[in-house]
């Protein structure tokens, strides 16, 4: 009898989160507002995670307690970076800058231009950073500008004076340009119209079976249906005395 | 609940760096000064890590430009020590020393050669009798160039990096706009390829549009040249747009200090909430 070794591997971990919980302290209002408590789970290589619940359960602030823009209460986010593993929920400031530029991902509906700036220098910026020659970089910045239906004129203009659904393209194509390995996705099909909306979810789903793990919240969830592997939901904390969310 | 002015604890303490492959390229530990009565910087530590650019906020008199004269050796503190990392740089610097322990002429040759500043006021960085370029071109005689034609040369490059118009470059400072003022100094100051750029305030006063060419410039200075830059201001827009990382002084200490979105997004001193709400 011949016995084959499977060829088939479990799926990489690349973010295991235990015990994590975030609050915020409102020194003006001495409060203390609760947003997540105990949260915990695993996201794989390739795996898209879906985060659902009320508005106001925390589905934002978790990844933007993930990506360090909040710091967390308690808990651990282990990150298996290609040196080894990390808590992000601990992990000094530089090392993050080093993820946010290697591995780590934050595409949001916000986009937050330098004045003065040309749409496509700054869809091209990440990649200059990563040290792409400035013409290549423009180029590959073009190309995703045309993914997302950008139309070429607006390409050497200042997005500060475009549409706010316009502004959201060029944070897109800013955002994906660079290959990660983590994508934490903010709400970014909201505003945007249904062909750019077609663009994303057909890049996401390139990087999806590339391996690029991404956990997200989504204004449209049924955009992402085909993608989605698990749905994580959040529940708005409920105090004892009847005051969702706050704590004095 | 936290009492007032007291950073809030996450609960987590940070870990030191264990990604970063570089060692830091400026560090301060302890640097405390008083003037009189007044205690301007009281045992301040500051890292910073190659590439960088590193925000320092704070209402007047926090000490942040004090803290950057210390930075840039005008000042000895009366405790404190500095390092900066110049190995493999040349000329090569007294690395692994105390740079508070210097005479006035190893001073004068450090700052010259490896700290570059720019000061909101442009009478403090150049001669206004003498041209734009020879105001670059001074910085470049004292650290040994002798050659009058490299010398042009190597001021019209670091004028032209500095986006400022060469044809004016034998223009004197005092017939020039403010904009084209600090491009000067930022040329001067860039000139031999400083450790560290020190930017005081370098916006401060200049009309909007000025301000964002000048703020863009430097974004391109500091993405095409990885030139590490420490920059001070009150302007909560400006570090915003520019820092990485952000440190929030008042009375003389460091209140918070984390990733620029950090310290925007989620304050946790007190005294940070108040200036990021503050902010119109």
């Amino acid at each position: 009898m011949n016995i084959h070794a499977s060829t088939s591997r479990a799926p990489a971990p690349v973010l295991r989160v235990e015990g994590l919980s975030k609050q915020f302290e409102m020194h003006h209002l001495q409060r203390t507002l609760f947003a997540f408590d105990n949260i915990g789970f695993r996201l794989d290589e390739g795996e898209f995670i879906l985060l659902t619940g009320e508005n106001g359960a925390g589905k934002s602030t978790l990844l933007r307690t993930l990506y360090r823009s909040y710091l967390p209460r308690a808990g651990h986010a282990y990150y298996h970076t290609r040196e080894g593993v990390i808590d992000l929920a601990a992990a000094a400031d530089v090392d993050i800058a080093v993820l946010r530029r290697r591995e780590i991902g934050f595409v949001t509906q916000f986009l937050n231009a330098r004045p003065r700036v040309a749409a496509e220098e700054i869809v091209a910026e990440p990649l200059r950073l990563a040290g792409t020659p400035h013409a290549e970089a423009l180029e590959q910045a073009r190309r995703w500008l045309t993914a997302f239906g950008v139309k070429s004129q607006l390409w050497p203009a200042y997005p500060s004076t475009f549409s706010g659904g316009e502004q959201q393209k060029v944070n897109l194509a800013r955002a994906l340009i660079l290959p990660q390995r983590l994508l934490l996705l903010d709400e970014p099909t909201a505003s945007l119209d249904r062909d750019a909306r077609r663009a994303l979810v057909e890049r996401l789903a390139e990087l999806k079976a590339s391996g690029v793990a991404m956990i997200g919240v989504f204004h449209h969830p049924e955009d992402v249906a085909s993608l989605v592997d698990r749905e994580i939901r959040l529940e708005t904390i409920r105090i004892a005395d009847g005051a969702d969310d706050v704590a004095e | 609940m936290t009492a007032p002015g007291v950073a809030a604890p996450t609960g987590l303490e940070r870990q030191p760096p264990r990604l970063m492959l570089a060692r830091p390229i400026l560090t301060m530990r302890g640097v405390a000064r008083r003037y009189g009565d007044v205690q301007a910087l009281a045992g301040v530590d500051v890292t910073v890590y190659p590439g960088e650019v590193l925000g320092i906020v704070g209402e007047s008199g926090s000490g942040k430009s004090t803290l950057l004269r210390m930075m840039n050796l005008e000042d000895t503190p009366d405790a404190g020590t500095y390092h900066l990392a110049l190995a493999g740089r040349e000329p090569a610097g007294p690395d692994g020393r105390n740079l508070f322990t210097l005479d006035r002429f190893q001073r004068r040759m450090l700052r010259a050669i490896h700290i570059g500043i720019v000061y909101q006021n442009p009478h403090l960085g150049l001669r206004m009798g003498h041209t734009s370029s020879g105001n670059v071109a001074e910085r470049l005689l004292i650290a040994g160039n002798r050659n009058f034609a490299e010398l042009r040369q190597r001021a019209r490059e670091a004028l032209e990096a500095s986006e400022f118009p060469v044809a004016r470059m034998d223009a004197r400072p005092n017939t020039l706009s403010g904009g084209m003022q600090q491009r000067v100094q930022l040329a001067k100051a860039i000139a031999l390829e400083p450790a560290v750029l020190l930017l005081d305030e370098p916006t401060t006063g200049l009309d909007v549009s000025v301000q964002a060419l000048v703020l863009d410039t430097l974004k391109r200075l500091q993405r095409d040249r990885a030139i590490t830059m420490v920059l001070v201001s009150h302007d909560l827009g400006v570090i915003r747009t520019m820092a990485d990382r952000v440190m929030v002084m008042r009375c003389g200490e460091v209140v918070e200090e984390g990733l620029a979105d950090q310290i925007f997004q989620d304050p946790q001193h007190e005294y940070t909430q108040q200036l990021v709400h503050a902010k119109l």
